[in-house]
């Protein structure tokens, strides 16, 4: 269990590679098939998820910490943090869009399914329910985005050289690349019981 | 009441504050779009159909505006469109030959001889795959409605007999159909020409025959006929060169098969389906 005694490489170890919020934790898999058959739109919403989880979980901390807890309204959280990511996700749009033209056309409907993107509400929940300080829910955050990153850059290619494979015909396609999943899934299984995490 | 007034503020507050601050990051962040693509989404067809080879009529208009495309390339706008897109663009443009989807078919699979019976999926790749279909010309339209549903413009429909025909005035040569058919009989056309040849079976004479009475059987009449020596005969099948063809009809008149049609004279090609002879 992650919790505030441990230090701020713990972590974020932890939230990256122990506990992957793909391959262990099986959040957010939408994007995760959705997007990963090109390396390019994957490293794009590794970058977009991992910007997004670090805004929202920080302004929804604040929200939580200091709006909801004094004034004791605990169940509005889900709401007010769904409305912090929905704010987040379309500063980040106009900021992608603004800046890097590219990226925006690549990444098309995934950006704004960020909104829905459940690791990114995964992560604001996981920092109230560790009860993380702020640093912490910041690094811990850091390292869920970083475990979606090297998740699924990693995935991307495997799937380019899947492409290119010789594949049975009744695999090709999704059957191919469930399985591929399982099975990274199953290689970060090898991580529990690191650091005694 | 304080229980529901204050999540409601709480919410309402939070909401107003992040709009302001997306409302000012809006003004900060705006992007500058080519007023010129929007202009030319404007005079496009917004199908989305992909016939130019962009992802769909954005990308046109943006390759477009960059002068990365050819103005006149949406095949599914025609002339009129090119015309507006060059007026957009402040340039002449020169429209490309206007085409057109055809079957080259003319009997239905009501009409038709059969190998077997079929009673899987109403589509025609399912069919296809079972033993080639059950047609026994191997070339023949299957009438399943795999072309009616790709077709974004609502251009092609499978008769009462059972053939797929094009809607000449709906076509707007996009192609789906033509990707669609497993049987590779719907091609493009000059829309201007109406003399065709509406059948692809390249089986030899006799064995044509047998398999329907429409089927071309190669026996070269109209090869040898033909005043512009235009419409060879390849591969058991006569190929009508567009280019040459001046439509006289003669082929039409000779076919001893009725396997051409004029499309001027007839009003649907599956009304030659009905007035020929069957077996």
């Amino acid at each position: 269990m992650i919790s505030n005694d441990m230090g701020m490489f713990l972590i974020f170890l932890s939230a990256m590679i122990v506990n992957n919020i793909l391959l262990i934790r099986f959040i957010a898999l939408c994007s995760f098939f959705g997007i990963s058959n090109s390396m390019q739109s994957s490293i794009g919403m590794g970058m977009a998820v991992i910007f997004v989880m670090v805004m929202a979980t920080t302004v929804s901390w604040l929200v939580y910490h200091y709006l909801l807890v004094p004034l004791d309204l605990l169940y509005l959280r889900t709401a007010s943090f769904i409305l912090t990511i929905a704010t987040f996700v379309q500063l980040e749009e106009m900021f992608i869009r603004k800046t890097f033209p590219v990226l925006y056309r690549a990444l098309g409907i995934y950006l704004p399914l960020i909104v829905v993107n459940c690791a990114v509400l995964a992560a604001a929940f996981l920092v109230i329910d560790y009860n993380l300080s702020l640093a912490k829910s910041l690094v811990y955050t850091l390292g869920v985005g970083a475990g979606y990153f090297v998740a699924i850059v990693m995935f991307a290619g495997i799937r380019e050289r899947i492409n290119l494979a010789p594949i049975p015909k009744s695999f090709q396609g999704y059957p191919i690349t469930f399985i591929t999943a399982s099975l990274m899934s199953l290689a970060f299984l090898g991580f529990k019981g690191l650091f005694g995490l | 009441m304080m229980s529901i007034i204050v999540p409601i503020l709480v919410l309402g507050l939070l909401g107003v504050a992040f709009a302001i601050f997306l409302s000012v990051s809006f003004k900060k962040l705006a992007v500058q779009v080519d007023p010129k693509v929007e202009s030319i989404m404007a005079v496009l067809p917004m199908a989305n159909c992909g016939a130019c080879g962009f992802a769909g009529c954005l990308g046109f208009a943006e390759a477009v505006a960059a002068l990365k495309a050819d103005p006149a390339g949406c095949i599914a706008g025609g002339p009129s469109v090119a015309e507006k897109v060059g007026q957009v663009l402040g340039t002449e443009v020169e429209a490309k030959e206007e085409m057109l989807a055809f079957v080259a078919c003319q009997v239905g699979r009501r009409g038709a001889k059969t190998k077997y019976e079929y009673e899987g999926v109403a589509n025609c790749q399912a069919a296809a795959i079972l033993f080639g279909g059950d047609r026994l010309c191997a070339w023949g339209c299957l009438g399943l409605d795999s072309c009616v549903t790709v077709c974004p413009f609502d251009a092609i429909h499978v008769n009462a007999e059972g053939l797929a025909v094009v809607d000449r005035q709906k076509c707007r040569a996009c192609r789906k159909c033509v990707a669609a058919c497993p049987r590779h009989l719907i091609y493009m056309v000059p829309k201007l020409q109406q003399v065709l040849v509406a059948c692809t079976n390249h089986e030899r004479g006799k064995k044509a025959k047998e398999v329907c009475p429409l089927a071309c059987t190669a026996c070269r009449i109209c090869e040898k006929n033909c005043p512009e020596s235009c419409i060879p005969v390849s591969d058991n099948l006569a190929v009508i060169d567009f280019k040459k063809c001046t439509q006289c009809g003669t082929c039409v008149e000779k076919c001893p098969q009725k396997s051409i049609v004029n499309l001027a004279k007839v009003q649907a090609v599956s009304e030659v389906a009905f007035s020929g002879p069957r077996r």
